[in-house]
């Protein structure tokens, strides 16, 4: 061939072949959202399998909870999920008063769903706040953690602390709501709203989000059941499955709300997008509930008499609750002593990380980031 | 269909592979032998009415004093909405159970980390690691006489009490 005016001869035989590359992305990566690690197997650009290596964040909850008492456990279960600690809150609650036959106050289980979908809307405002983030625009990230923000000191008044909470205990809650609460969660609603629209007309219609998001590590609802995906993640895929709705607990029959699932409104159905959108609609889903719920709430204590040394009859219990990562699922085991014999807590960020291998076969590498996001991976739920 | 149909179900179909069902607990469970396990998973998986598509929830119970471990698999159904909660017994020492990875993708990892934390082999498992251990780590930290190490390559497990 000829270039630049001269003969020159190319060899294209032996020496032009590419080797597949072998990449370490974190432990420590702005993007992962805590301490995890992918090794990556990348044909330049594309890789061919990112093989995700947990247990960095591994603090042995489980192994904690057999030695500190059905009461002792409750601040620690804050930590599985420190982005949405009312629900493993909860979650532990519920299954220990499962156990133990106790029945909640009608008024503690409202203050619980208070405190749990102000959490949510602030777990799926960190969602989408990184998702954007992560993928490369700084300014809604500002924004959501702004609202944010607002409920972190809403969860202050409420119990005193802006991410571990403690709020429940085994019966009920801590405390009843502060004077004047509905006043101040009812005016944060009501601005909320509003920036949900603006943040629509910035984010969701931007081309330059859909170009990243739409139609990337899109998840078939049978890869997605067979992996046991869980929440958002699950209904993205179009799967109308919401433990809140399908397996009530808590007042939530009591309430009136919709389960949104994805549509494919900018590519595929159960695309990146998807999931990131089914978040901010399930925000507004949140805002109905509270609503609601301030209306219907009744007066009374928000605590069952609970003994101080609880010992549950022997027997294994599990329980399910939709946590903003999607059902968390409790399975506990008593032998009639002040200590629970096991516990376990199988939770929807545990499910996400195991499919990564599987659906980020032949992504570019740049959308690793934006699977990791879309599936809301918080990696010390992941490790317990 | 409530949980006592759906063992009489199983019962009808694998008859002695049924070893025991505790319909009076606060949720129901059947016991079934480990070398049947995945016949039974994929019969709940593929019956038109029994429909469990999917393994939410899978784990063990060491019961060091009856010299068992106990593997507990939470199925759950969709379609129908209704649990199947099934375990299987094996001994403390060198127990294996066939994997049912091959019915849920979910179990790889569900049963590495039982693996991991209890000792218990899964059969024809694709990948049987530990998985939020250290890779030299000695023991299975969940089991009942699991005695917890002093140090980790010269890392102290223990510190001295701030309260005196």
């Amino acid at each position: 061939m000829s270039v630049a005016g001269f003969e020159v001869e190319v060899d294209r035989g032996s020496g032009l072949e590419t080797e597949e590359m072998t990449l370490n992305m974190g432990p420590q990566h702005p993007s992962t959202h805590g301490v995890l690690r992918f090794v990556v197997k990348a044909d330049g650009e594309v890789m061919r399998r990112a093989v995700p290596d947990i247990g960095y964040l591994h603090r042995s909850i489980e192994k904690i909870s057999e030695k500190v008492g059905y009461h002792g456990f409750m601040p620690y279960t804050d930590r599985v999920d420190y982005v949405a600690a009312m629900f493993c809150n909860q979650g532990w609650g519920m299954v220990t008063e499962k156990l133990a036959g106790i029945e909640v106050p009608k008024r503690g289980e409202y203050c619980r769903v208070i405190a749990a979908e102000l959490n949510r809307i602030s777990s799926h405002l960190l969602a989408v706040g990184t998702m954007i983030l992560d993928i490369g625009a700084i300014t809604p990230f500002f924004h959501a953690f702004r609202e944010r923000e607002k409920i972190n000191d809403l969860l202050e008044e409420l119990c005193g602390a802006r991410l571990t909470y403690n709020y429940m205990r085994v019966g009920g809650v801590a405390w009843d709501l502060p004077p004047g609460y509905e006043e101040k969660v009812l005016a944060f609603l009501n601005q909320l709203e509003p920036m949900l629209d603006e943040h629509y007309d910035l984010v969701s219609e931007n081309t330059l989000f859909r170009g990243r998001a739409a139609s990337v590590a899109t998840i078939s609802a049978e890869t997605a059941i067979s992996y046991n995906l869980v929440g958002p993640n699950l209904r993205a895929s179009g799967v109308r499955y919401d433990v809140r709705r399908d397996e009530p607990y808590s007042v939530y029959p009591e309430l009136e709300f919709d389960v949104p699932v994805g549509t494919g409104m900018a590519g595929e159905v159960g695309d990146s997008f998807d999931r990131y959108y089914l978040r901010v609609q399930e925000i507004r889903e949140s805002v109905k509930i509270l609503r609601q719920c301030f209306q219907q709430i009744p007066d009374g204590p928000v605590v069952a008499k609970v003994p101080r040394k609880l010992k549950p009859p022997a027997g294994d219990a599990q329980i399910r609750v939709e946590s903003a990562r999607g059902d968390m699922s409790w399975y506990a085991v008593s032998d009639g002593s002040e200590f629970p014999y096991r516990c376990k807590v199988r939770t929807g960020s545990f499910a996400a990380m195991s499919i990564i291998e599987e659906i980020s076969q032949g992504l570019m590498l740049a959308d690793l980031v934006t699977v990791i996001a879309s599936l809301d991976i918080v990696a010390p739920e992941v490790d317990r | 269909m409530d949980a006592t149909e759906i063992f009489e179900r199983l019962r009808a179909q694998f008859s002695d592979k049924i070893v025991s069902v505790d319909a009076e607990a606060v949720d129901p469970s059947a016991v079934v032998e480990g070398d049947a396990i995945v016949d039974v998973c994929k019969f709940l998986r593929d019956t038109e009415d029994l429909r469990c598509n999917v393994l939410t929830n899978q784990t063990g119970v060491d019961y060091k004093e009856d010299g068992y471990i106990e593997v507990v698999y939470h199925l759950y159904s969709y379609t129908h909405r209704h649990y199947a909660i099934l375990k299987v017994r094996t001994p403390r020492d060198q127990g294996t159970i066939p994997s049912v990875e091959s019915v849920w993708k979910a179990a790889n990892w569900l049963e590495r980390e039982i693996y991991d934390l209890l000792g218990v082999r899964f059969s024809s498992h694709s990948d049987l690691r530990r998985i939020l251990m250290p890779e030299d780590w000695v023991g299975h930290p969940l089991r009942k006489d699991f005695v917890e190490p002093t140090e980790y390559h010269g890392i102290s497990t223990t510190r001295e009490s701030l309260l005196r």
